[in-house]
């Protein structure tokens, strides 16, 4: 282990697959309980479209996924309740098209599609990692400061509005929160696949605890944990690392409820 | 006694379409205002504006002194997200949650009246417990105790009886009376009977707003306002009124 660790893109690509498990764990109770999911989706996709006009332009695809996100965010954010399934799903569509036109026309070597849309951990850099720390700042510290007002808006809505908090600057703020948490997510497992690790630590944190404080803990530790199985897998195996992280992921929380299954079956049997 | 709400013609609507027209109510300080009338006839909306969630197209409501923070409001049932986990005790602690103090911690002041109240509402044993573990009632009694927390002068109910059973209703009733001793209490409901020894106003909303003494609602206002015939038995206290269908 220790050999692996001290190549330099190792070492990036655990740091990163830490701190965007961090990021996951503090965001994801959120989106899952607030059943955001549907926007997170929306919001990872539209940055496709980011990514390939940066491409096109020449600089950081980073970049133009963090300028497309927060771009669509604001919309997202915008929206009335009655209309935003669709206008979000319309968001999605066309932020991939805009995506796969920029590349198009962008002359010369066409890069790997797979990298954007299936992400590449072990090809962070150390301006990813700097750009990632900088992130989780950015995502978790207004996270502890709002912690009381954005569980008032998740949890009851038309109760807030009563109690006077700013409801629509709350509800903004955490959309804004989930799009930079999906900027960092792109980096690690890719568009696609963000949806799943925004979720699936938080399911199986929620096998466990209904406390929504410990929830968000479990959900870091075992995004931690599925993130390093994931990238040890890949590496071993040779196989995509974003695609490890989430299968590792998606059989652990099989396991655990199986396992739960199968102990609640069998108190009830004895 | 005092007027401590006044509502003034006030109109609101969703979108284009007039759902309060011309509404003007008083409400008295200690009062026990019955607001009742058919599904889709405003009285959610009037509590709302009351509460200041929505703001009314035209006319004014005035409530009387400093009232900041101290509007209890007990939201429909099922209008909180079960989804979201959470104690009975962190629930009624949200109460007290104002944009002055939502960026700071809970006080120990804070979390000592949080658990005083559930005392009163007999669920400090369930105060750990999920609220979405509960039963009907007392899911019922956590949503009051979070209005109460913020010590209330008004309590705004909003179908307070639906989806409990008969013996909650009872033992809520009881409470909803020993707490309208120091404050004022507003009770929305399409089915004012297990209020009837209680109430001391009743106000039928349906568009518009027909507002009655103590029994004085005769069945001809009542068919008005529900649009088909009520009958109303009123052998003295207490009265029954039926649907006939």
């Amino acid at each position: 282990m220790e050999n692996i660790l001290s190549y330099e893109f190792m070492q990036n690509a655990v740091l990163t697959g830490i701190m965007a498990s961090v990021i996951c764990g503090f965001i994801g109770p959120f989106i899952v309980t607030k059943r955001m999911v549907f926007i997170s989706g929306g919001l990872s996709h539209t940055a496709f479209g980011g990514l390939g006009i940066a491409y096109w332009l020449g600089v950081k695809p980073l970049y133009g996924a963090t300028a497309f996100v927060l771009l669509a965010a604001g919309i997202i954010g915008n929206l009335e309740e009655k209309i935003s399934d669709l206008f979000i799903g319309i968001l999605w569509a066309v932020g991939v098209a805009v995506g796969i036109i920029f590349i198009h026309m962008t002359p010369g070597y066409t890069p790997d599609l797979m990298t954007f849309l299936f992400g590449n951990i072990l090809m962070a850099s150390r301006t990813d990692v700097i750009i990632t720390l900088i992130l989780l700042f950015l995502v978790t510290l207004p996270i502890f400061i709002f912690y009381k007002g954005f569980v008032s808006v998740a949890l009851d809505e038309e109760y807030a509005r009563a109690r006077q908090l700013p409801v629509k600057a709350l509800n903004m703020g955490l959309i804004v929160l989930v799009a930079l948490s999906i900027v960092t997510l792109i980096q690690v497992v890719g568009i696609i696949l963000v949806i799943a690790l925004l979720t699936i630590p938080v399911a199986i944190a929620g096998e466990m605890s209904m406390n929504f404080k410990r929830i968000m803990l479990l959900s870091i530790v075992f995004g931690i944990v599925i993130c390093l199985s994931g990238l040890s897998l890949s590496y071993f195996l040779e196989l995509p690392s974003g695609a490890s992280i989430i299968l590792i992921g998606g059989m652990l929380l099989t396991l655990i409820k199986g396992a739960k299954k199968l102990s609640s079956h069998r108190k009830t049997t004895v | 006694m005092e007027h401590f709400i006044e509502i003034t013609d006030v109109s609101f609507g969703y979108e284009d379409i007039p759902v309060i027209e011309n509404v003007s109510l008083d409400i008295f300080e200690r009062d026990f205002l019955l607001l009742i009338g058919p599904n889709g006839g405003g009285k959610t909306t009037l509590l709302k504006l009351i509460l200041g969630i929505i703001k009314p197209w035209s006319g004014s409501i005035r409530i009387l002194g400093d009232v900041t923070g101290r509007l209890g409001y007990v939201p429909q049932f099922a209008s909180f997200n079960r989804n979201f986990p959470i104690s009975a005790l962190e629930m009624v602690l949200t109460g007290c949650i104002s944009p002055q103090n939502f960026l700071k911690r809970y006080t120990k002041d804070d979390m000592e009246k949080a658990e005083m109240i559930l005392e009163k509402v007999n669920l400090h044993d369930k105060r750990h417990e999920n609220v979405k573990d509960l039963s009907g009632g007392q899911i019922q009694k956590v949503l009051i105790a979070r209005a109460l927390i913020s010590e209330p002068v008004v309590l705004l109910l909003d179908e307070p009886t639906a989806s409990i059973d008969i013996t909650s209703k009872t033992s809520l009733l009881d409470f909803l009376n020993k707490l309208n001793e120091k404050m004022t209490i507003v009770v929305v409901t399409h089915d004012p009977t297990p209020f009837t020894l209680t109430y001391r106003h009743i106000a039928c909303l349906n568009k518009n707003l027909y507002f009655h003494e103590k029994g004085e609602l005769d069945a001809h206002i009542l068919e008005y306002v529900y649009g088909c015939p009520v009958e109303l038995l009123g052998h003295g206290i207490p009265h029954t009124i039926l649907k006939k269908h």
